[in-house]
């Protein structure tokens, strides 16, 4: 794999950038393979990364029925944080935020992680209790979050109202100030470039119709493509689509399937330099690099593949934004998309063994997956190399909707991000 | 947008005057202390999840107030058919 660096770009310069080697190559799939990976978002070819890097296991494709990174890694508000309210959650997502810290140095690729800070706003006392217990939770497990009162966060972001006349005036907020964004494409491609090096087969254009199960055990997959592939195990972490593949496995998940909308403006000069969310008005914001406003808020209630939404939920989310930051009131919406999330009860992923012996899933991550790529790669690729979950993905199960163990993060999950 | 017709008010109106409620026809286990944690899991938590037709429980919530099913294309959102509690769907999903 050719190093990237400063004086990389300064000697391709000279051959006017026409020399540089592919990201990837393109291969024609084995027969067989120890492990497939069925989905080429961002949490599959981190698990294809990490399986090779972690566990020498490099005999490893990665199906994708379009391009890689076309579905919901590219189409985030690429929020990263590590601040939910239970032990379980904590040790997850802070799993995946110290693998965040070091990740452009270890992919060698510019994933753009930049820690601004992440704000709740509070507007209501339950608000204000409900962080003040999470940021008491979060010191307990030791990492970091605190609250800030009104007068100071006005200090912190000067665009926010947080004037006494705002019609839901802001009592306060947490912060986690280790939290932050970034660019999600560039995740993926990293983790996809540094799986290829390491002999990872990336096969883009194919897509999964049916599994090989006899004796409750998978074989291998069917694709449109290809034909059969053959696989010792198999991942799968297709997300808005799990139901769609756990059908052609056999059974029923608890997840369903929701349009989430996202959208961005026109660029216009940097004025917020970190990330605001507010549960109760309901809308976040951030702006990027390029100088455009990113905004995200809720699902779309039905089941829907459509990768679109209503219209309906954009106005709110709007009239939210326009609350917060009365300042944006005339800023023009460039583009509008949405994803298809897979949502749990619990609002917590599944990270898991199935009915089908050797077949495995990882998915449920619904509208907070972004930040646990990194983490839920490692792991997944943990529970793959070894057919048994790694401690820290072990109450992820799908276990807990029968036990009723549930990790309840509908709190701390909030508003859709 | 869905626009949607209220099999009770016998009117189309917007869809944000509804609030859908998930899969439709799950019928309660009549003994539930007697169910395993299998099945009252399943129950509770299991969903079809379809890309495709779907039978969906929905409500006039800023309406009438009165819940009704649908049967709705997950791919297209195009919806079928609405039909009221009770009665059983004519395009059936598979
Ligand atoms: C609008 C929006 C905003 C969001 N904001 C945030 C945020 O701010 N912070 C955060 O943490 N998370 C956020 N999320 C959630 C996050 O994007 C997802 O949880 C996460 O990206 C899902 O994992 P993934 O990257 O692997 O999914 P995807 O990128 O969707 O990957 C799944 C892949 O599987 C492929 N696939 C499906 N079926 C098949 C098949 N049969 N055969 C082969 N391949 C198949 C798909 O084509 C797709 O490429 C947001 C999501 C959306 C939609
Ligand atoms: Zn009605």
């Amino acid at each position: 794999m050719q190093q990237y660096s400063g004086f990389g770009l300064l000697k391709h310069s000279l051959s006017h950038h026409e020399n540089w080697q592919r990201v990837w190559r393109n291969p024609t799939p084995k027969k067989k393979y120890d492990v497939i990976i069925i989905g080429g978002g961002g949490h599959g070819l981190a698990t294809a990364y990490y399986l090779a890097k972690e566990h020498g296991i490099t005999n490893v494709a990665v199906l994708e029925k379009g391009h890689l990174a076309g579905g919901n890694i590219a189409r985030n508000t690429t929020i990263v944080r590590s601040n939910y309210l239970w032990d379980e959650s904590a040790a997850l997502y802070e799993h995946s935020m110290k693998l965040w810290e070091g990740l452009a140095q270890e992919l060698n690729y510019n994933v753009m992680f930049s820690q601004r800070g992440v704000y709740h706003t509070c507007h209501t006392l339950q608000d204000m209790r409900a962080n003040e217990r999470l940021v008491s939770a979060n010191r307990l497990q030791g990492i970091d979050n605190e609250m800030v009162d009104a007068e100071q966060l006005q200090k912190e972001i000067p665009s926010l109202d947080c004037s006494k006349g705002a019609r839901y005036p802001i009592m306060g907020a947490s912060v986690q100030r280790r939290a932050g964004n970034a660019r999600h494409d560039a995740v993926a491609w990293g983790y996809a470039r540094a799986a290829d090096a390491l002999g990872v087969d990336l096969i883009q254009n194919c897509e999964v119709t049916d599994m090989e199960i006899s004796d409750g055990k998978i074989t291998g997959v069917k694709t449109k493509q290809y034909g059969v592939l053959k696989a010792d195990r198999v991942g799968c972490v297709v997300a808005g689509n799990s139901g769609v593949l756990a059908k052609m496995a056999g059974f029923q998940l608890p997840v369903e399937s929701h349009p989430l909308q996202a959208l961005v403006s026109e660029p216009i000069k940097p004025f917020l330099d970190t990330v605001v969310m507010s549960n109760h008005v309901h809308g976040y914001m951030s702006q990027s690099d390029k100088g455009d406003l990113v905004i995200g808020a809720g699902i779309d209630g039905w089941v829907g593949y459509g990768q679109r939404g209503s219209y309906g939920i954009i106005e709110h989310t709007l009239q939210a934004i326009v609350e917060m930051f009365p300042c944006t009131s005339r800023v023009r919406m460039n583009r509008q998309w949405g994803g298809i999330v897979d949502a749990c009860p619990d609002a917590s992923p599944i990270i898991s063994d199935t009915p089908v012996k050797n077949l495995f899933f990882n998915c449920g991550w619904g509208t907070g997956g972004f930040k646990g790529t990194p983490g839920s790669g490692n792991l997944f690729a943990h529970t793959l190399a070894h057919g048994k979950p790694h401690p820290i993905a072990e109450p992820f199960s799908i276990q807990r909707f029968h036990t009723g163990a549930l990790i309840d993060e509908h709190g701390a999950a909030g508003v859709a991000h | 947008m869905l626009h949607i017709y209220c099999p009770h008010c016998a009117e189309y109106r917007e869809e944000e005057e509804f609030h859908c409620a998930g899969q439709a026809h799950i019928a309660r286990p009549l003994d539930p202390e007697a169910c395993s944690d299998q099945e009252w899991g399943e129950y509770l938590f299991f969903r079809k999840n379809p890309r495709g037709l779907h039978h969906e429980l929905w409500v006039h919530a800023a309406g009438c107030r009165k819940f009704f099913n649908m049967t709705r294309d997950t791919q297209t959102y195009e919806i079928k058919e609405v039909y009221k509690i009770g009665e059983q769907p004519s395009v059936v999903a598979e």
